[in-house]
């Protein structure tokens, strides 16, 4: 009966996404008030029935109702509680529904919290996204309905895939999706101001907080789904550029990109449809990344099954909500009325520059991703594009990049002083030298020690330059200064921790890539191994039942010079349904370095494992920068002028132009 | 007033979607490369010979393989999907119907060798192809690819994508025992 109801409350989602797509557009047109806050009313009955539906399958799952054909395929009775829950999204049928969920929320929040916008802009981005949800839940109701039944309803459900029953995997698709989705506002907002040719300071502010949200969520989002990359594979590797990662990351790039140029826009009112095309393209990127990969088109090595029916829906719905918004946008784009000048070198040039390495780079893994694709259509040959490639391109971009965080947010806004700016870096400059001899020093000169030293001297670069800017723009050592931290800007603030997190997963990603050690080896009981200065003594393996698999759990003490330090205990399990062998791994964390164990089978008769040790220094630092950068996010969320009434929009504002057509 | 810089983005977005669109099309009329069978279908394996991982048996000779009837699983430490075909492997290696080659495909051999001993290594030989040679040669677009090959070293199946305990008992298995018989 619940099913029924959320089945209901789906398709009159549905209806009501049809009226809210329509309805406000007329009266905005028309400036007609009662219309227009058609949007606000149908954007909340929305939410109440979409998260009603979500609701609805929760329950099923949570009771293990198994006549329900998603419930049977994905679930157990003796499955722990949160893995009931998350198994609600964690195939394709539910996690479309988690997708509309959020973009739901996000309408909602609009409507709620939005009561400071101009009705007519609200009334269209709603309109916007009331088509995004059209699109979406017609495509959860005609082609992959979670509310479908079996009959007769099974005794038992098929269980979920044992490398999905992990906290961090339960997380990492809600984080995501509230990334991707959470950019749909920065999309609305962006079409709706093309519809109404008018792009100034108070749009930017406007649509900042949605996009300082979704970069929040999606950064920290991509940052879970590496750690659980990371802790369940085993490898001490957490970044594959796998195309799954890719389609999540590629959107993160240029969503950073948005970030700051809509700063340009807010301040300067300068490259106005450069931000609009980013808004659009970002969000585009994100459905690709949702979608892409369920399609069939590409080929992924943890893809849901691909369907062709759904491949061409998905095709279409792409295709109308990028081809009609960069239709609208080659129409209307060209007449928004420019706006501030600047010289090469100021703030607003740095910004430009970041965008065009931001956006490149975004370029160069879309095309990485997507190479093999178009060579398969195009010439029939098979070709794989690796690693090798990625790093070979993303590296060369990145280093300018960090160089430029350090300096551009000391250049002057209109007109900047390279001499000054440089001059004011010069910490950053001895720090950065200071750390290459320091590491080349402890680590010594081979190849790999070069590599990481610079690495982390780049990190030392940007964490000094951006607290060095920090505390000049407080002026720190004056009297004062804490009047003039509590006054900073909030955003401001936010800036310096998110780069100062940057410069945090620099040194993870360097350190860590740089200086891994392994050991792998079959022990007996009693046992030990040396490996980075510690002691690794093999206690033996003993068995233990958790709630739905059994497990042999080694025991695994490691010591530094004769003191215990800790104990780990890796384990190999097998789960009762479906009936699978995973790996469990053990990780005790210093401040700097991990040190990690993984079981393996048994060897011969005598208790003898084999056993694989990992120490992996700096790790902890790329999780220590991705909470800095989310945090940086958050601060810069609870900025002030982003929660006071928005400014009235300048009178003077120019209306556009009837379109030429 | 310039127009054509505003009219890029989509010329270079409806490429792109005629791309996809062409890709859905073909996996429509069951010519899209991953989904077919393979074109190698019916015909002899391609030539190759592959070094063994270090310390462990025997180079993967394509010339080793006829005589019986063998599966070629490609495959790679390196692969997610892999992690979750591994079972299946280890239960079909246990039944003992049918030898599993491995090619180590884009590896570094320690960590196959690794891998293996944590998981459960499942294969009579494996054999190195770390610059895809071979995996090229076998149109392999995504580990894990498995072959079927016969006594004469001819391929008969291609399974894309993780062999299931359902693929195995309703396809692979039934395959073997007709080809056993020939």
């Amino acid at each position: 009966m619940i099913i029924e109801l959320g089945h209901f409350a789906l398709a009159l989602a549905l209806v009501v996404a049809l009226v809210q797509s329509t309805v406000p557009l007329i009266g905005a047109q028309r400036n007609n008030a009662s219309l227009m806050a058609v949007a606000r009313t149908s954007a909340l009955m929305q939410l109440v029935l979409i998260l009603g539906a979500f609701g609805a399958l929760m329950h099923a799952y949570i009771t293990s109702d198994f006549s329900v054909i998603g419930v049977y395929e994905n679930s157990h009775t003796t499955k722990p509680l949160i893995y009931k829950i998350s198994g609600v999204w964690g195939n394709h049928e539910g996690s479309l529904l988690l997708w509309v969920s959020i973009l739901a929320l996000f309408g909602g929040g609009v409507a709620a919290f939005g009561t400071n916008l101009p009705p007519a802009l609200r009334a269209r981005a709603l309109a916007v996204q009331g088509m995004i949800s059209v699109g979406f839940v017609a495509f959860i109701l005609f082609t992959s309905n979670p509310f479908l039944r079996i009959t007769p309803t099974p005794a038992e459900g098929q269980g979920l895939n044992p490398l999905l029953q992990d906290p961090g995997l339960a997380f990492h698709p809600p984080m995501l999706y509230a990334g991707y989705v959470g950019f749909s506002m920065a999309f609305s907002f962006a079409v709706a101001a093309l519809i109404e040719g008018r792009v100034d300071a108070a749009w930017a502010r406007w649509v900042r907080p949605w996009t300082l949200a979704a970069w929040t969520f999606l950064t920290m989002g991509i940052g879970l789904g590496s750690w659980w990359a990371y802790y369940t594979l085993g490898w001490g590797g957490w970044w594959a550029w796998d195309p799954v990662e890719n389609a999540s990351f590629i959107p993160w790039l240029t969503g950073t990109a948005l970030l700051h140029s809509a700063i340009v826009v807010e301040k300067r009112e300068a490259l106005k449809s450069w931000t609009i095309l980013l808004a659009i393209i970002t969000f585009s990127l994100s459905l690709l990344g949702t979608f892409l990969v369920r399609s069939g088109a590409l080929t992924s090595v943890h893809s849901f099954a691909a369907d062709p029916t759904r491949g061409v829906f998905i095709l279409m719905l792409l295709g109308l909500a990028i081809g009609g918004s960069l239709t609208l946008y080659a129409i209307r784009a060209p007449h928004l009325q420019g706006g501030g000048l600047f010289a090469p070198i100021s703030r607003e040039g740095g910004l430009l520059i970041n965008n065009l390495l931001l956006s490149t780079a975004a370029a160069t893994v879309l095309l990485g991703t997507l190479y093999p694709l178009f060579t398969e259509v195009l010439s029939a040959n098979k070709i794989t594009v690796g690693p090798p490639y990625f790093d070979a391109v993303f590296i060369p971009l990145m280093v300018p990049l960090v160089l430029l965080i350090g300096i551009g947010p000391r250049l002057a806004w209109k007109r900047g002083d390279i001499a000054g700016a440089l001059a004011r870096v010069k910490f950053a400059g001895a720090a950065t030298l200071a750390m290459l001899a320091l590491s080349l020093v402890i680590n010594g000169t081979r190849t790999t020690d070069i590599a990481g030293a610079c690495g982390l001297a780049i990190a030392a670069y940007l964490a000094v330059a951006s607290i060095s800017e920090w505390i000049d723009r407080v002026r720190l050592t004056k009297s004062g200064a804490w009047t003039r931290i509590a006054n900073l800007p909030r955003a401001a603030h936010g800036m310096t921790v998110a780069h100062l997190g940057m410069a945090v997963l620099i040194a993870g990603v360097s350190g860590a890539t740089a200086w891994r050690q392994e050991r792998i080896q079959t022990m007996a009981q009693g046992q030990t191994v040396e490996m980075a200065g510690y002691t690794m003594t093999f206690n033996g393996v003993k068995m233990v039942q958790g709630p739905n698999y059994a497990a042999g759990r080694a025991d695994i003490t490691v010591s530094r010079a004769g003191k215990t330090i800790a104990t780990l205990l890796p384990e190999l399990r097998t789960y009762d349904q479906p009936p699978q062998q995973t790996t469990f791994t053990s990780i005790h964390t210093t401040f700097y370095a991990d040190l990690y164990a993984a079981l393996g089978e048994p060897q011969g008769a005598d208790g003898a494992f084999v056993t694989r040790f990992f120490y992996v220094p700096f790790v902890p630092f790329l999780w220590y920068g991705v909470l800095l950068m989310g945090l940086g996010g958050l601060i810069s969320l609870s900025d002030r002028r982003l929660r006071v009434g928005a400014p009235q929009r300048a009178a003077a504002a120019m209306p556009l132009a009837q379109a030429a057509e | 007033m310039k127009r054509w810089p505003y009219i890029l983005p989509l010329v270079a977005v409806l490429a792109l979607g005629g791309i996809f669109a062409k890709r859905m099309v073909d996996i429509e009329n069951g010519t899209d490369p991953s989904l077919i069978p393979t074109v190698l279908l019916d015909t002899p394996i391609p030539a190759f010979d592959l070094p063994p991982l270090p310390n462990r048996g025997e180079a993967l000779r394509s010339e080793d393989l006829k005589g019986q009837v063998s599966l070629v699983n490609f495959w790679g430490s390196w692969c997610i999907a892999c992690v979750s075909e591994h079972p299946a492997l280890l239960a079909i290696a246990k039944e003992g119907d049918v030898p599993i080659h491995g090619v180590a495909w884009r590896d570094d051999p320690n960590k196959s060798l690794a891998w293996l001993a944590q998981r459960g290594d499942p294969y009579a030989t494996v054999g190195q192809d770390p610059d895809s040679k071979t995996a090229i040669a076998f149109g392999v677009v995504a580990a894990p690819e498995t072959f079927l090959v016969d006594k004469q070293g001819v391929i008969r199946y291609k399974q894309t994508g993780p062999i299931t305990a359902a693929d195995w008992k309703n396809k692979i298995k039934p395959l073997i025992a007709e080809l056993k018989k020939k």
